[in-house]
C-alpha cells in the first residue's frame, strides 16, 4: 500500500497528530503538560490489592535489585487490569517504590505490555515470514472478521511467535495451535468468544518431535 | 545416520519431571564429575569440546567462561531462552519436554563460571514453556540439586525465570541484561562485555538454551568424544529449525557438517510436488539468503560463512519458487522495523527507509534506481550501530536484491505499468479507442 500516492493517487492519508502536536503516538500523548510530573506514589493515598501486592513483593525478592521486577510487576497488574492502565501503573509504582512515568516508559517499550485499553485477553496472529508463506495474513483478516465485536479479545498480528514449524498458527492466550485450515477458522473464533479449548487436536503441547532419531526410545 | 544426543528420548512421557529425567541418567555421576573437577579443568574441558553458541554468534562457549574474572564476587549466569530470531523454535522443544536437562547444564555452567544466583530469560510468549520450567525448578529445589550447598558440596546456586513481554531485542545479551535490570531493553555499548560487567555491573556469563544444555553430556561423554562428532571447528550436533516451504517443518538434530540438501529434502521433505528451493535463509530471517544453488554446501559454521552467510541460530527457512522475493524481502524489512529499539540512527532511520522503499516497489512507484538507493542504504547501516540488529536486516535485504536483482527489476516494471493503467481506468479513459496525444511545446 502507498504511503505517498503520488501516483496511484491512492492511500491519501491525514498524517495523525497527537494533543501536543506530536506525530509519534506513545510516551506524551496521555501527560498533562500543565502539571508535574508524578513522584513515587504515597502508600497511605494508594490502595493496592493484597494479592497484587503480595505478587509484586514475591517477584522483588527474587533479585539483588528489587527494581528487576518491573516486568513481572507490569504484568501481573496488566492481568488484573486488563491493561496498564495509569491506575494499574500507579499500584505497581507504589509497591516498587517508582515513578509512574519510569514504569509507563519500560511498559512502552515491550510488545505484550498494553498501554491502550484493549481486550484483556490476548490472542496473538503471527504474521512473520514463516506463517506468511503459508497463508497467516488471510488467517488474521479471517479472524478479524470472525471476532468484530468481541471485545474481551485484544486480537492483533504478532512477529515470530516461535512456533514456525506449526505455521500459520495462534498463541490464544499462551496456548498455541496450528497448522490452522482455513476451514478451522470459524470453529476456532467461536472457541476463543467462548472461552474454550482453542482447537485442541491442534495445540502445539500435544506435537511429536519431527526428528526421527527422537522418536526411537532404547 | 546422526548422532542424537539432545533429542534422544525427548518425547518420553514425563521426560519433563525429574524422576524419568534421572532414570534417563540425569543429575547423577555426570553432575557429580563436574562439580568435583576443579574449575579451571572444568573450564578447558569445555574448551575441548570446542563447542560454539548455538544461540547465533557460534562464540566457544569454553573461551566465554574463561573470560570471567577470578575471585570472590558476586558473578551471574544468565540463559537466553528469547528465542524470537525469526525461524527458530528449538529451545521450545528442548524446554518444554526435557526443562531439567538445561537446569544441569545451568549447575555446571555457574559452577565453571562461579556465578551463584542465575537466570532464565523467557519470552514472555512462551506462557507454558515458562510454567513447566518453573515446575521443573521447584522439583530441583525440593531434591536439593538447587540453593545452598546443591548436592553437599560448597557450591550454591539460586535459580530463578525471568519472563520477557515481547521484544526481539532482548535476545541481544545487553539488551538482555537490561531488560532483566527491569529497564527498557536497549542494548549497551561494548566493550565493557558482559563478561566483565554485565547483570548489576558483575560479571555475567550469558549462553544460549540449546548451548547449557549441551554441557552435561560433554561431560558425560568426555571433551575428546564430543569434538569427535561433526567437523573441525564446528563439533558437535545442533538443534535445526526447519520451517516455510517444506512438507516437513520442525525440529532436527543433525551432525554439523551434514549437507543442506540432507536437511532440506532428507529430513524436512523438502518444498512440495513440482515445486523447487528458490532459496532460504540458512540461519534465521538475519542471515543472508542463498539459493537453490547453494544445496551442497556443508551445514556448519565454516562452511556458511565461506558462503558469505552464516549459521546463526540453526534455523532454516525455504522459500519456494512461486513465491515472490519483493514480499519475502517487505516481510523481513518489516519486522527489523518494528524490532529496532530506536538508539541507534542509521538502524532506526535505516529498517524504516528500506520498508518504506519496498513498499514503493510494491505499488508501482519505484524505480530500478530505488534498488541502489536501497543497497547504499544497507551499505550504511551496516558496521554503523550499536549492536547488531540493523546488520541483520540490511544483510539478508542486501542479498536478496543482489541475488534476485532481475525479479526485483521485472517487478517494479510490472507493478508500474500495473499502477499506470489503474491510474487511466480511474481517469476514465477508454485505452482501447483514444490515442493521447500529448501537446508539444511550441
Ligand atoms: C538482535 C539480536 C537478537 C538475538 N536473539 C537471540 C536469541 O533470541 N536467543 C539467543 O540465544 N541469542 C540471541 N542473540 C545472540 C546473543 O546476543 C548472544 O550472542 C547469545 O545469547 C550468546 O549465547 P551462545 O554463546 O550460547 O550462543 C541475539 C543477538 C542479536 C544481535
Ligand atoms: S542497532 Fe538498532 S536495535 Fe541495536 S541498539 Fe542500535 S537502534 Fe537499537
Ligand atoms: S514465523 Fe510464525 S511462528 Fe515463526
Amino acid at each position: 500500500m502507498s504511503s505517498t500516492g503520488h501516483l496511484t493517487g491512492k492511500g491519501l492519508q491525514a498524517v495523525p497528530r497527537f494533543q501536543h502536536g506530536s506525530r509519534v503516538p506513545g510516551w506524551d500523548d496521555a501527560a498533562d503538560l500543565t502539571k508535574d510530573p508524578a513522584g513515587v506514589p504515597d502508600p497511605a493515598v494508594v490502595e493496592v490489592p493484597a494479592d497484587l501486592r503480595a505478587e509484586i513483593e514475591d517477584f522483588m525478592s527474587r533479585y539483588p535489585d528489587s527494581r528487576s521486577a518491573a516486568i513481572p510487576a507490569l504484568r501481573a497488574a496488566q492481568e488484573r487490569h486488563g491493561w496498564c492502565s495509569p491506575e494499574a501503573v500507579e499500584q505497581v509504582a507504589c509497591v516498587m517504590r517508582l515513578t509512574p512515568g519510569y514504569l509507563a516508559s519500560v511498559a512502552g517499550f515491550y510488545d505484550q505490555l498494553e498501554t491502550r485499553p484493549v481486550g484483556h485477553r490476548p490472542v496473538y496472529v503471527c504474521t512473520n515470514i514463516s506463517c506468511s508463506l503459508r497463508g497467516a495474513d488471510n488467517l488474521l483478516a479471517e479472524l478479524q472478521h470472525e471476532l468484530a465485536g468481541a471485545d474481551d479479545v485484544n486480537l492483533r498480528g504478532f512477529e515470530c511467535l516461535g512456533a514456525c514449524d506449526i505455521a500459520p498458527m495462534v498463541s490464544v492466550e499462551g496456548v498455541y495451535v496450528g497448522p490452522v485450515d482455513e476451514a478451522e477458522i470459524p470453529e476456532l473464533a467461536r472457541q476463543i468468544r467462548a472461552g474454550e479449548d482453542p482447537l485442541p487436536a491442534k495445540q502445539l503441547i500435544r506435537r511429536p518431535c519431527q526428528d526421527p532419531g527422537a522418536a526411537a526410545p532404547e | 545416520m546422526t548422532q542424537t544426543i539432545l533429542f534422544k528420548n525427548i518425547d518420553e512421557p514425563g521426560l519433563a519431571t525429574l524422576d524419568v529425567y534421572r532414570a534417563r541418567g540425569g543429575y547423577g555421576d555426570r553432575l557429580r564429575k563436574a562439580l568435583s573437577m576443579p574449575r579451571d579443568v572444568l573450564v578447558d574441558e569445555l574448551k575441548a569440546s570446542g563447542l560454539r553458541g548455538r544461540g547465533g554468534a557460534g562464540f566457544s562457549m569454553g573461551t566465554k567462561a574463561s573470560f570471567l574474572p577470578k575471585g570472590q564476587m558476586d558473578k551471574y549466569l544468565v540463559c537466553n531462552a528469547d528465542e524470537s530470531e525469526p525461524g527458530t523454535f528449538k529451545d521450545r522443544e528442548l524446554m518444554q519436554k526435557c526443562p531439567h536437562m538445561l537446569i544441569e547444564g545451568m549447575i555446571i555452567a555457574a559452577y565453571a563460571a562461579g556465578a551463584n544466583r542465575a537466570f532464565i530469560y523467557i519470552r514472555g510468549e512462551y506462557v507454558q514453556q515458562a510454567q513447566i520450567l518453573e515446575a521443573a525448578i521447584e522439583e530441583a529445589k525440593a531434591a536439593g540439586l538447587l540453593g545452598d550447598r546443591l548436592l553437599g558440596t560448597d557450591t550454591s546456586l539460586s535459580l530463578w525465570v525471568h519472563r520477557g513481554a515481547g521484544a526481539y531485542i532482548c535476545g541481544e545479551e545487553t539488551g538482555l541484561l537490561d531488560s532483566l535490570e527491569g529497564k527498557r531493553g536497549n542494548p549497551r555499548l561494548k566493550p565493557p562485555f558482559p563478561a566483565n560487567q554485565g547483570l548489576y555491573q558483575g560479571p555475567t556469563l550469558i549462553n544460549n538454551v540449546e548451548t547449557l544444555a549441551t554441557l552435561p553430556h560433554i561431560i558425560e561423554m568426555g571433551a575428546e568424544n564430543y569434538a569427535k562428532i561433526g567437523v573441525q571447528n564446528s563439533t558437535g550436533t545442533k538443534l535445526i529449525s526447519i520451517s516455510g516451504h517444506v512438507q516437513k517443518p520442525g525440529n532436527y538434530e543433525i551432525e554439523l557438517g551434514m549437507s543442506s540438501r540432507d536437511i532440506i529434502y532428507g529430513l524436512a521433505g523438502g518444498p512440495g510436488e513440482g515445486r523447487s528451493v528458490k532459496m532460504w535463509f540458512p540461519g534465521g530471517s538475519s542471515s543472508p539468503v542463498l539459493t537453490g544453488e547453494d544445496l551442497d554446501i556443508s551445514y556448519d559454521f565454516d562452511s556458511m560463512a565461506k558462503a558469505g552467510t552464516m549459521l546463526g541460530s540453526g534455523a532454516i527457512i525455504v522459500v519456494d519458487d512461486q513465491t515472490s522475493v519483493v514480499d519475502v524481502a517487505l516481510k523481513t524489512a518489516q519486522f527489523y522495523r518494528h524490532e529496532s529499539c530506536g538508539k541507534c540512527t542509521p538502524c532506526r532511520e535505516g529498517t524504516n527507509w528500506t520498508v518504506k522503499m519496498l513498499e514503493r516497489i510494491k505499488s508501482g512507484e519505484a524505480t530500478p534506481m530505488d534498488l541502489d538507493l536501497m543497497a547504499s542504504v544497507c551499505e550504511n547501516i551496516i558496521g554503523h550501530c550499536l549492536c547488531v540488529l540493523g546488520d541483520a536486516m540490511a544483510m539478508p535485504i542486501g542479498s536478496m536484491v543482489k541475488k534476485f536483482r532481475g525479479e526485483f527489476e521485472e517487478y517494479i516494471e510490472t507493478a508500474r505499468l500495473q499502477a499506470e493503467r489503474e491510474l487511466l481506468a480511474g481517469l476514465d479513459i477508454d485505452t482501447d479507442s483514444t490515442t493521447i496525444t500529448i501537446p508539444q511545446a511550441a
